[in-house]
């Protein structure tokens, strides 16, 4: 009998996508220092922070970065107390399943000993922690990135970055009618739930689902044929073209060379 | 992990680009976005437990395993842009397992099962399902086998390791297990039903699909296939220790303390074929990968045996008249 249970645990799952996706596009609308950068000069400097995170192999330095993203969280008029929320719903998972037993199965030297049993060694120890901040580090860039950077600019800077126009553009559009479907498969459970009195059998819901999702899929095929129309009625010719003309101003040049400087001395103080 | 994905996208865009020319950005736009919302869904399980589906093998067998590979590979760089789910820099190894092991491997079961069957025959569908099925399997072997390297490839000079801690045969049979249970069944259960259905109130949306689809040529599929297949056989060479599930009674012993009872009987009747999975002739390294290829060779043998089955039973439960006369 878990015919409601499942059906409303479908419909707040979609309801809480469509949520954190529009507070995310409200935040990208404040007017703070990252929202104003040129979305092509954040990408590439923020991809530059992540890889040197992947390199790093000291605290002080991915400590730095981290208190560098919640500067930039706070010059960004981004609620430090959501940020953090975002960045911690991830961390006690991954914590878990990666860094935990790390402490016990790295071999080295014994640093306590728990029931003369588990060892948790230094390594270990330090394996973990190296883990868990390389993990906060380039999270909170990555959602930096999400959280100041409109998905439409976002693309412009990936098509100068050489994407195929293909990608591009089947990404531009896929994220406009994944809501359009989102909306779709909602009303669809929302039907099916106020119809709904006491339960299913678990195998009854999984026939229904069956038949939602092969709905949904012709339905978004006859649907993609009708939005080609549409597309060549308006002059398609195999190119989307956008009126998104970026240009770099003096604020983008200051934050590229803060990038180049923060990112060579912290390389200089690793390996001098 | 960028680094294998990328060939793979490349021939996908171009794959695409020349067979479906402009009719592709809308409704690979449109797929990928189904294929997100059925990632979203929440599929009850046999058993009371709940689980999500990839969706990569249903994507496969409609539009096309290179579509597979883009539209999957989309709708990961959403969820890890805007949602914030799986990292960037892990991007590309999700991208391998999810959007080219996946559908590749699942797939290419599905070809073999299904062989030239119609489109609306049980064998179609028995293919569906257990090509979902190995296909997520697939990819989580593969998933378990780059969290095992990391060890053995990054580590510091004190042994510590740099990224994940895992060795092979802790990694491995980790994520072997929660896919066996339980996102197996639900990926074969959302596939078979919603090919199913298909079948049942929509086949001609499904045979129209199948002349439209470009699957290249199929040989392609197979070297893809084999190409995976190749790279994980030199892999168990580098295991140190034990692998999973290949314990003989004795190392049973030394890790769990004891001989499980069942076991120990049957360890007497059952020896292996290939004994530790080389012939001794020939040497470790060739033996070991001669095992594997034979071990391929028996998987697709049966497959196709029980695709011939499967057919048989249904045309004669077709045709029960017409038997041997045409």
């Amino acid at each position: 009998m878990t015919g409601g249970g499942f059906l409303a645990r479908n419909i707040a799952g979609f309801t809480q996508a469509l949520e954190s996706v529009l507070v995310t596009e409200n935040l990208c609308r404040i007017s703070g220092f990252m929202q104003s950068l040129d979305p092509r000069v954040k990408a590439v400097t923020l991809l530059i922070f992540i890889i040197f995170v992947g390199l790093a192999q000291d605290f002080p330095v991915l400590i730095a970065i981290f208190i560098l993203a919640l500067v930039l969280v706070l010059l960004s008029k981004i609620p430090v107390a959501f940020f953090l929320k975002r960045l911690f719903i991830f961390i006690p998972v991954f914590t878990a399943v990666i860094a935990i037993p790390a402490i016990f199965i790295t071999p080295g030297t014994p640093l306590v000993i728990i029931a003369g049993q588990a060892v948790i060694t230094a390594q270990g120890a330090r394996t973990a922690g190296l883990l868990i901040m390389r993990v906060v580090d380039s999270l909170s860039l990555g959602l930096l990135l999400i959280f100041t950077t409109p998905w439409t600019k976002f693309l412009v800077a990936l098509r100068w970055l050489r994407l195929p126009s293909l990608i591009v553009d089947v990404l531009g559009m896929t994220y406009r009618y994944i809501f359009l479907l989102l909306h779709t498969t909602n009303s669809m459970f929302l039907a099916r739930q106020s119809r709904t009195i006491g339960g299913f059998s678990g195998a009854e819901n999984r026939r229904w689902l069956g038949r939602a999702l092969a709905t949904t899929m012709v339905k978004s095929q006859y649907l993609s044929e009708e939005v080609y129309l549409a597309m060549l009625s308006r002059g398609y010719q195999g190119e989307i073209r956008t009126l998104n003309e970026l240009s770099l101003r003096s604020r983008d040049f200051i934050w590229m060379a803060f990038t180049l400087v923060a990112v060579s001395l912290m390389f200089w103080s690793i390996y001098r | 992990m960028y680094v294998v994905s990328a060939p793979f996208w490349y021939v996908a865009v171009q794959r695409v680009r020349k067979v479906l020319t402009h009719r592709t950005v809308p409704a690979l736009a449109l797929f990928s976005a189904f294929t997100f919302i059925l990632m979203m869904f929440n599929i009850p399980l046999p058993g009371g437990t709940t689980g999500h589906a990839v969706g990569g093998t249903l994507v496969a067998i409609i539009l096309g395993p290179w579509a597979a590979v883009l539209s999957v590979s989309v709708v990961l760089a959403i969820q890890a842009l805007l949602f914030g789910d799986g990292g960037l820099t892990t991007f590309g190894a999700n991208c391998f397992n999810m959007a080219v092991v996946l559908p590749m491997v699942g797939y290419f079961i599905y070809k073999v099962i299904s062989g030239n069957s119609d489109i609306n025959s049980a064998r179609r569908l028995a293919g569906t399902i257990v090509g979902s099925y190995f296909g997520i399997i697939a990819a989580a072997l593969v998933a378990g086998l780059e969290l095992g390297l990391q060890p053995l490839l990054f580590h510091a000079a004190d042994g510590t390791p740099l990224y994940a801690p895992y060795s092979l045969n802790i990694a491995i049979p980790a994520m072997a297990i929660g896919h066996l249970a339980i996102a197996g069944p639900a990926e074969a259960i959302v596939t078979g039903l919603v090919f199913f259905y298909l079948q049942k109130s929509h086949s001609a949306f499904l045979s129209r699909q199948a002349s439209q689809k470009d699957e290249g040529k199929l040989w392609f599929v197979w070297a893809g296939a084999l190409v995976v297949l190749a790279f994980a056989t030199p892999l168990g060479l580098l295991a140190s220790g034990t692998a999973w599930a290949e314990w003989g009674a004795n190392e049973l012993k030394e890790i769990l303390g004891y001989i499980p009872q069942g076991l120990g009987r049957m360890s007497g009747i059952w020896h292996a074929p290939l004994p530790d999975y080389t012939i001794p002739t020939i040497g470790n390294i060739a033996g070991y990968i001669l095992s594997a290829l034979i071990g391929i060779a028996v998987v697709g043998f049966l497959l196709w045996m029980l695709g011939r089955w499967i057919s048989r039973k249904k045309r004669i439960k077709q045709n029960p008249t017409s038997t041997g006369v045409s």
